[in-house]
C-alpha cells in the first residue's frame, strides 16, 4: 500500500489514452487462454498494491483468477536485498482455473533483486520487463551480478523489455509539483498500466480506487492516475511492446449470479458475520495479533453495527479466555490465531472440551516450527489441532479448500460446534488467506438455519419428583448438554475443568465416572454428522486415489486433470472434515490399490488415515513455505500411477 | 457515585427478599477445617442479600487454588476455570453481558503468578468486575511452597534455605496498573469486610478486593499481628475516606482516645520528601494528620500508603478502601461503539455487505 504520491498540480483529463486506444489497431493483438504475471520488487515498492489492482481489473472483466501474493516478515527489509523481495502472482484464464499456476509467462522485476529472486522460476521464452533505471552497478553488486543481467547474455532466451521505469515516471509526473523521490514512488502505478495495456484490462476500476483511496488528497490521487495512465501510453506507443493480449472472460466456467473477488481471510470473517445472522447470537471475537490472522480481527472490528464485538486481548490466552467467557454468556465466540498461538491457547481449549461450550478456533497456519515463518504457508499444525492437548480431549477439525471456500467452512465450523456444543478447529492456512479468486455471493435465503435453543427450564426430576436442572443431562441424539445462559432464572449452575458427573455436572473424582465421560466426549464428537466425501473418478477404473485436504484443493486438482488430459486413470477426493472423518471414508480408500496423499506437512493427514484404516497411504510433502505446483505434483501422482 | 448506581441498574433486581440461605449452593464445602476461606464465604453469602440482585444474573468466575473453588458454593452461575485465567474469561462475559453482576475469585498464586498478565490488564481496561484477591501468602492446594507474596527468606518445600525473591504488594500492584478501585481487608473482619465489598459492589468498573486470608495448615497465623486485639491496635491503620488517617491505641498526649476520636499515631506527609510516614499525634502536629481522599485523581497518596505496611511484621498495615475513583468503564465503551456503528451506518445488512465491493455478473 505505498503508491503515495503528494501534488498540488491538477491533472490533466484522460482524453489522450483515449485516443490511443482508438489506435490500438496498428498493433498486433493476440488471444491467449491463459497468462501468469508476477510483479516482483522491493517489500516498498507496492507490488502488493500493484497486484491487487490488477486482479480487480482481471476480476470486472470476468476472467476467472487465482493469486498468490507473496512477502517477507520484515515490514520493510533492507532495500535491494533478496530477503526483501516482495511478489504478487496472478493465473488469470478464459476457462476455470484452480492455482496461482507453476511458472510466469510475465515477470515484471523492479530491481536487481526482484530478477534474481524469481529468475529462476520462469521458464524460457517467458517475458520480463525490468525497471533498468535500478541495475545500477552498485545494486546488482548487493545480490551479486558481476555484469549486468541485462546486457552479459544471460537473459538471451527471455524476451527482455528493458524499461526505465522510474525515469518515464519522473518525466510523466514533472507537471506535478513533487520531489524526484517523491514521483518515483508512483512507478508501480506505471508498470500497472503498461501491463494493463499489454492485457487489455478495463482501467476505470483502478482510476476510481485511486480517486477514493485518495479522496482527502485529489492532488495525489491525480499524480498517480498520472503515472497510470503513462504507462498505458507508453506500452501503446512504443515499439518494444509490439504484441498486446486478449483473454476472453471465462463466461463458461462460472454458473450464472453475481461475482466479486475475494481472500480467504474476508471470505472467512463474512462467513463469521453470517453465521452469527444465521446463529441470531452476537458475534464475539477474542483475538490477539498474529500474522498471518490479523486481518480477520481488522475486518470484524469494522462491522460493530451487525453486533460484533471485538476483543484485543493482552495475549493469546487472554484472547480465547474471553470468547469463552462470551461464550458462556451465549455469544458465538470466536479467537483467530495462528501456529504459536494455538500453542498458548491449548489449557483454554481443554477447558472449553470439558465446559462444552461452542467455540471456533480459526488458525491460519503458517510455517513453523516456533515463529518459523510467518508470511509463509504450511499444513503443519493439523496433529496439533487434533492431539495438543493434556488429556482425552477431542475437538473438531474443519478446513476450508480455496480461498472463497473459507465463507462456507466458517458457517460449517459454526453449525458443529453451536448443535455439539464444542470447541471446533478451523483450519485455514497463509495460502488460502491471501491468496483470492472470484466468489459467487450466495442469495441469504442459502444459508443455513443455525439457531439454538438455550435451556430454560428444568430437564430432570430426582427421586423425590423434585424438578432440577442438570447441566450435563445430553441430549441423547447429539449427546450435546444443554446450554444455559447467565439469567435464566431458576438454572443456576457451576461447571468448570474439574471431572464432573455425567448428569449432575457435580465434582466428581470417582473412576468409573471419568471412564465414562472420556469416552462419552469422545463419542459426542466421533458421532458428529458430516457430509460424505465425494469422489471424483469420472470413468471409474483409476486403482489410484489421490487424498488431500485444506488448501491443497487447487494444486491437486489442477495435476489430476493435467493427468487425466494426458490419458491416465486416478480418482481424487478432499476432505473438509478432518475430525471426524466422513463415515464413507473408511470404504472409499478400501476401494483403491493406491492412495496418495499430497501435504504440506511431513505426512500428517498420511499418519491418521494410517493409523484408523490401516490403509498403507504414500505421502507426497513439500515443505517449502510454498503451494504445491500443480506440474511438479502432477509428476509425482504419475509415478505413483505407474509404481 | 452516581454512576456505580447506572452501571447497577442494568443488573435487574430480584422479585422477592432474599437471605443468605438463598446463596448457598447444595454442594459440601470441602476447604480444610479452620481455614479463612470459610469466613470470606460466609460474608459473600451474607452480602449478597443486600445487593439485591436476581441470583440468576450473578456469576462468579474463578481460577485454580483453594479459593477458586469459591464458585461451587455460591447458589448463582459459577465458573471454575483454569489457572489465573479468570480475569480474561469473565472480561469477556462482562463485556458481552452488561445485564450480570460478575465477580472473580482469585488467590495470590493465581492473580499475581501464573494469572498477573491477565490481572493487571483487567485493571487498566476497567472492565465491570469485581475481583476478590484471597491472599495467604502461600501455595495451599499445592501443598505449601512460597507464593509471590510471600516474605523473602520463607522456608517452605520449595525453599528449604529460604525464599529469594522479593514479594509484590497485591495493592501497590494494582494501584500502578491504573486500578480504578482497590481495597484491602481482613478474613476475620467480618464487618470491615461485607463494608468493603458493598463498597466494591457499587464501584464502576473493575474493583480489586485484597483479602489477608488464613491458610491454617501451610501458613497459620499470618496475620495474626492484624487480628490480635492488642497487636492490632498497633499494626492496623483503618482507612475511612474523608478521615484523618489515625491508629494505636490512645490518644494524643494529652487527650483521651473517645474524645479525639482518633489512635495515638497518625500519618502524615514529609514536606521535604513529599512521602508519608507514621508520627505520634501531639497537639502540635494533629493538624498535619492526613485526611484520606479515596476519591483523589491522582494515585500517589493511594500508592503512598500501601507503602507504609512493613513487609515482613506487617505493622502500619491499612486496611480499607486505598482508591475509589470513576473512570470510563470498558464494557460501557464498547457498548457505546456498537450503538454509535448503528447510528452511524444502520443496523447491519448482511445481503449488502456480502455484495460489497466491485462485483460483475455472469448470465447463465
Amino acid at each position: 500500500m505505498t503508491s503515495q504520491v503528494s501534488s498540488t498540480a491538477e491533472q490533466a483529463d484522460g482524453a489522450v489514452v483515449g485516443e490511443q486506444r482508438k489506435a490500438a489497431g496498428t498493433k498486433d493483438v493476440r488471444r491467449l487462454d491463459r497468462v501468469i504475471i508476477r510483479f516482483a520488487g522491493d517489500s516498498g515498492d507496492g507490488m502488493q498494491l500493484t497486484g491487487d489492482r490488477f486482479t480487480s481489473e482481471t476480476a470486472s472483466f470476468g476472467n476467472d483468477l487465482s493469486t498468490l501474493p507473496n512477502f517477507p516478515a520484515e515490514i520493510r527489509a533492507p532495500a535491494g536485498t533478496l530477503p526483501g523481495v516482495s511478489s504478487f502472482q496472478l493465473h488469470f484464464a478464459d476457462h476455470d482455473i484452480l492455482t496461482p499456476g507453476d511458472a510466469p509467462n510475465v515477470l515484471v522485476a523492479m530491481n536487481p533483486a526482484a530478477l534474481k529472486a524469481n529468475i529462476g522460476d520462469l521458464p524460457r521464452g517467458a517475458e520480463i520487463i525490468v525497471n533498468t533505471d535500478e541495475f545500477t552497478k552498485r545494486a546488482m553488486q548487493k545480490v551479486g551480478y558481476d555484469a549486468s543481467p541485462l546486457e552479459d547474455g544471460s537473459l538471451d532466451g527471455y524476451q527482455l523489455h528493458p524499461v526505465p521505469l522510474t525515469t518515464l515516471t519522473v518525466e510523466a509526473l514533472k507537471e506535478f509539483d513533487l520531489t524526484r523521490k517523491e514521483a518515483e514512488r508512483s512507478k508501480n502505478m506505471f508498470a500497472l498500466g503498461l501491463l494493463s495495456w499489454m492485457y487489455h484490462r478495463p482501467t476505470e476500476g483502478t482510476e476510481k480506487f485511486l480517486r477514493s483511496k485518495f479522496a482527502k488528497k485529489p492532488d495525489i490521487a491525480a499524480a498517480n492516475i498520472a503515472a497510470f495512465r503513462a504507462g498505458w501510453n507508453f506500452g501503446e506507443t512504443t515499439e518494444d511492446f509490439a504484441v498486446s493480449y486478449e483473454v476472453a472472460p471465462a463466461a463458461t466456467a462460472f454458473p450464472p449470479g453475481v461475482y466479486r473477488n475475494i481472500s480467504g481471510n474476508l471470505a472467512l470473517s463474512y462467513g463469521l458475520v453470517a453465521a452469527s445472522r444465521q446463529a441470531d447470537l452476537p458475534l464475539f471475537l477474542g483475538s490477539y495479533p498474529i500474522t498471518p490472522a490479523s486481518d480477520i480481527l481488522h475486518e470484524l472490528s469494522r462491522h460493530k453495527n451487525f453486533g460484533v464485538r471485538t476483543f484485543q486481548a493482552e495475549d493469546e490466552i487472554a484472547g480465547i479466555g474471553a470468547a469463552l467467557g462470551a461464550a458462556f454468556g451465549g455469544s458465538l465466540a470466536v479467537t483467530t490465531t495462528s501456529g504459536p498461538g494455538v500453542a498458548l491457547k491449548s489449557e483454554t481449549i481443554g477447558l472449553a472440551v470439558s465446559l462444552e461450550l461452542p467455540l471456533l478456533i480459526v488458525d491460519i497456519q503458517r510455517g513453523g516450527p516456533s515463529t518459523g515463518l510467518p508470511t509463509k504457508t504450511e499444513q503443519a499444525d493439523l496433529l496439533q489441532a487434533m492431539y495438543g492437548r493434556n488429556g482425552e480431549a477431542p475437538v473438531p477439525v474443519v478446513a476450508p479448500r480455496t480461498p472463497a471456500d473459507c465463507f462456507d467452512a466458517a458457517l460449517e465450523a459454526a453449525r458443529i460446534a453451536l448443535t455439539y456444543r464444542t470447541p471446533v478447529f478451523l483450519l485455514s492456512d497463509g495460502y488460502l488467506a491471501n491468496g483470492s479468486e472470484p466468489w459467487r455471493i450466495p442469495d441469504l435465503e442459502e444459508l443455513p438455519d443455525l439457531r439454538v435453543r438455550f435451556a430454560q427450564g428444568p430437564n430432570h426430576a430426582l427421586d423425590d419428583g423434585t424438578e432440577v436442572f442438570w447441566p450435563y443431562k445430553r441430549d441423547p441424539q447429539t449427546l450435546a448438554r444443554p446450554w444455559a445462559i447467565p439469567g435464566t432464572p431458576g438454572l443456576e449452575h457451576r461447571i468448570g475443568g474439574i471431572e464432573k458427573q455425567d448428569g449432575s455436572g457435580n465434582i466428581s473424582y470417582d473412576p468409573a465416572n471419568h471412564d465414562h465421560m472420556v469416552r462419552t466426549r469422545q463419542a459426542k464428537v466421533d458421532g458428529i454428522e458430516v457430509p460424505d466425501v465425494e469422489v471424483d473418478d469420472p470413468d471409474g477404473t483409476a486403482r489410484v486415489l489421490v487424498l488431500g485436504w485444506g488448501s491443497t484443493y487447487g494444486p491437486v486438482t489442477a495435476a489430476v486433470r493435467r493427468l487425466r488430459a494426458a490419458g491416465e486413470s486416478v480418482a481424487q477426493a478432499h476432505l473438509r472434515h478432518l475430525n471426524p472423518f466422513p463415515r464413507n471414508l473408511g470404504a472409499v480408500l478400501k476401494g483403491y490399490d493406491k492412495v496418495v496423499i499430497p501435504e504440506m506437512n511431513l505426512g500428517q493427514l498420511a499418519t491418521l488415515i494410517r493409523a484408523k484404516y490401516l490403509v498403507d497411504a504414500h505421502s507426497y510433502n513439500q515443505v517449502n513455505g510454498m503451494p504445491f505446483k500443480a506440474e511438479q505434483l502432477a509428476a509425482a501422482l504419475k509415478e505413483a500411477i505407474d509404481d | 457515585m452516581t454512576d456505580a448506581n447506572a452501571l447497577l441498574q442494568l443488573v435487574p433486581k430480584a422479585e422477592g427478599k432474599q437471605s443468605m440461605k438463598d446463596f448457598k449452593s447444595d454442594q459440601e464445602v470441602r476447604w480444610c477445617p479452620g481455614c479463612g476461606d470459610y469466613a470470606v464465604l460466609a460474608a459473600v453469602q451474607g452480602f449478597m442479600p443486600q445487593l439485591g440482585l436476581a441470583r440468576e444474573n450473578i456469576v462468579f468466575v474463578s481460577g485454580i487454588g483453594c479459593s477458586s473453588r469459591f464458585p461451587y458454593y455460591m447458589n448463582t452461575y459459577g465458573m471454575h476455570s483454569i489457572h489465573g485465567r479468570a480475569p480474561a474469561i469473565a472480561t469477556g462475559l462482562a463485556a458481552s453481558r452488561r445485564d450480570l453482576s460478575v465477580w472473580v475469585v482469585t488467590g495470590d498464586g493465581d492473580a499475581l503468578s501464573i494469572g498477573g498478565n491477565h490481572l493487571i490488564h483487567a485493571l487498566r481496561r476497567n472492565v465491570n468486575l469485581k475481583i476478590l484477591l484471597f491472599n495467604n501468602r502461600i501455595y495451599g492446594l499445592t501443598k505449601g511452597q512460597y507464593s509471590p507474596t510471600s516474605e523473602v527468606g520463607k522456608i517452605t518445600k520449595s525453599t528449604p534455605m529460604g525464599s529469594l525473591d522479593a514479594p509484590f504488594n497485591p495493592v501497590s500492584l494494582a494501584l500502578g496498573a491504573e486500578a480504578s478501585f482497590v481495597a484491602r481487608t481482613v478474613d476475620s473482619d467480618r464487618k470491615h469486610l461485607t463494608e468493603v465489598l458493598r463498597q466494591a459492589a457499587d464501584h464502576p468498573g473493575t474493583a480489586l478486593v485484597e483479602i489477608y486470608q488464613n491458610c491454617n495448615i501451610f501458613n497459620d497465623g499470618a496475620f495474626e499481628v492484624l487480628k490480635d486485639r492488642q497487636q492490632a491496635e498497633e499494626a492496623v491503620i483503618r482507612l475511612e475516606h474523608g478521615e484523618p488517617i489515625r491508629f494505636g491505641a490512645g490518644g494524643t498526649s494529652r487527650s483521651s482516645e473517645a474524645e479525639s476520636g482518633g489512635g495515638c499515631k497518625g500519618v502524615v506527609r514529609d514536606r521535604l520528601t513529599g512521602d508519608l510516614r507514621v508520627v505520634t499525634v501531639t497537639p502540635e502536629n494533629e493538624a498535619e494528620i492526613l485526611v484520606h481522599d479515596a476519591h483523589s485523581a491522582s494515585p500517589t497518596t493511594a500508592f503512598a500508603l500501601s507503602r507504609l505496611a512493613d513487609p515482613d511484621t506487617l505493622h502500619n498495615t491499612p486496611i480499607g478502601v486505598f482508591r475509589s475513583v470513576d473512570r470510563p468503564v470498558y464494557d460501557t465503551l464498547m457498548a457505546d461503539q456498537l450503538d454509535a456503528a448503528i447510528e452511524q451506518n444502520g443496523k447491519g445488512d448482511l445481503g449488502a455487505l456480502l455484495a460489497g465491493g466491485d462485483t460483475w455478473t455472469v448470465v447463465g
